[in-house]
């Protein structure tokens, strides 16, 4: 694991450590089971076709939990996550697999993000930060927001 | 105009519904997930860290203690959310996605916990699309741990067509 995360460690605007996934259809096996959301949408092709979807697509909540893992691997044990937002803005299609334990080539996702402010509270260092899952093309099929709360080299929360 | 058979929903509070939170339940969540935190797999590590023992990932409430057999489509489901949804599908709204979610944090969930849930429909109403006429419903879930403490809540977007 990093270093723990303190708030002085970063501006108003610095960027938060990329996180790469890869959904494969294995993986949506996996987070179907783990959550129990058995939508064909997300497992049957024609039921995807016939949803307009054209194939199945990625669970929004699993591209949300990604995001969450970018904001919590970012801000460390000590750091809290109070506020997290997102949007399914568009659809993501899972890699196929290759082998019963390798997946094929294709797109690779970046969990990313970036701090729009720091401010303190009470005793709360704070920063509010930008999140976003972007798909193979660059584009942000996730949008979404966080507020964190940090330790500080002055004082522990 | 949103169809009465589906406004009549709005501010409408449904049923609290029993969650477990269990250590094997929070692994495969982690699994699916991808991610490795030592304080959602390692008991030891857990103990030492700040938490004290093993907790959910932020989001991940665990699992109803009962529900239904066969059950619905997404177990987590709240029973108010599948109604919502069928007097959408009545009204002609029959294709459905979720459009995203918000969340507030307020303590952690530990493996052993056990939540309280309480979903509340916030708000229902009409946009245009631009080729269709789209309705966004929101269901706010309150979580309340065994201990009285509020866990964290969380707004779910729907938007159907």
């Amino acid at each position: 694991m990093p270093e723990q995360l303190y708030w002085e460690d970063f501006e108003a605007d610095s960027e938060i450590t990329p996180l790469s996934k890869i959904a494969t259809t294995r993986m949506l096996v996996k987070w179907a089971g783990a959550v129990g959301d058995f939508n064909p949408l997300h497992y049957e092709d024609t039921f995807a076709a016939a949803q307009g979807l054209g194939k199945p697509i990625v669970h929004g909540q699993l591209k949300r939990a990604w995001l969450v893992q970018l904001i919590t691997d970012w801000i460390g044990e000590q750091g809290i996550l109070k506020k997290f937002s997102c949007q399914f803005r568009a659809s993501d299609y899972p890699r196929l697999m290759k082998t019963m334990g390798e997946h094929k080539d294709g797109e690779t996702w970046w969990c990313k993000g970036k701090v729009t402010k720091k401010y303190i509270e009470g005793d709360a260092h704070c920063a509010d930060c930008d999140i976003w899952v972007e798909n193979g093309k660059g584009q942000k099929t996730t949008p979404g927001s966080a507020t964190v709360i940090l330790p500080s080299r002055n004082r522990a929360i | 105009m949103i169809p009465e058979e589906v406004a009549k929903f709005i501010g409408k509070s449904g049923d609290t519904v029993i969650y477990e939170v269990e250590r094997g339940a929070i692994k495969k969540y982690a699994d699916a997930v991808d991610d490795p935190n030592p304080v959602y797999w390692d008991e030891e590590y857990a103990r030492n860290s700040r938490y004290g023992s093993i907790i959910a990932p932020p989001g991940f409430f665990g699992w109803p203690a009962k529900w239904s057999r066969p059950g619905p489509t997404i177990i987590y489901l709240a029973e108010l959310s599948e109604e919502v949804a069928a007097a959408l599908a009545e009204a002609g709204y029959s294709r459905g996605l979720g459009a995203g979610i918000d969340f507030e944090f307020f303590c952690p969930v530990r493996a052993g916990d056990t939540l309280a849930a309480t979903p509340r429909v916030i708000d229902i109403y009409e946009r245009q699309g631009k080729t269709e006429t789209l309705i966004i419903w929101i269901v706010e879930t309150t979580y309340i741990n065994q201990n009285g403490d509020l866990v964290a809540k969380a707004r779910t977007t729907g938007i159907n067509r």
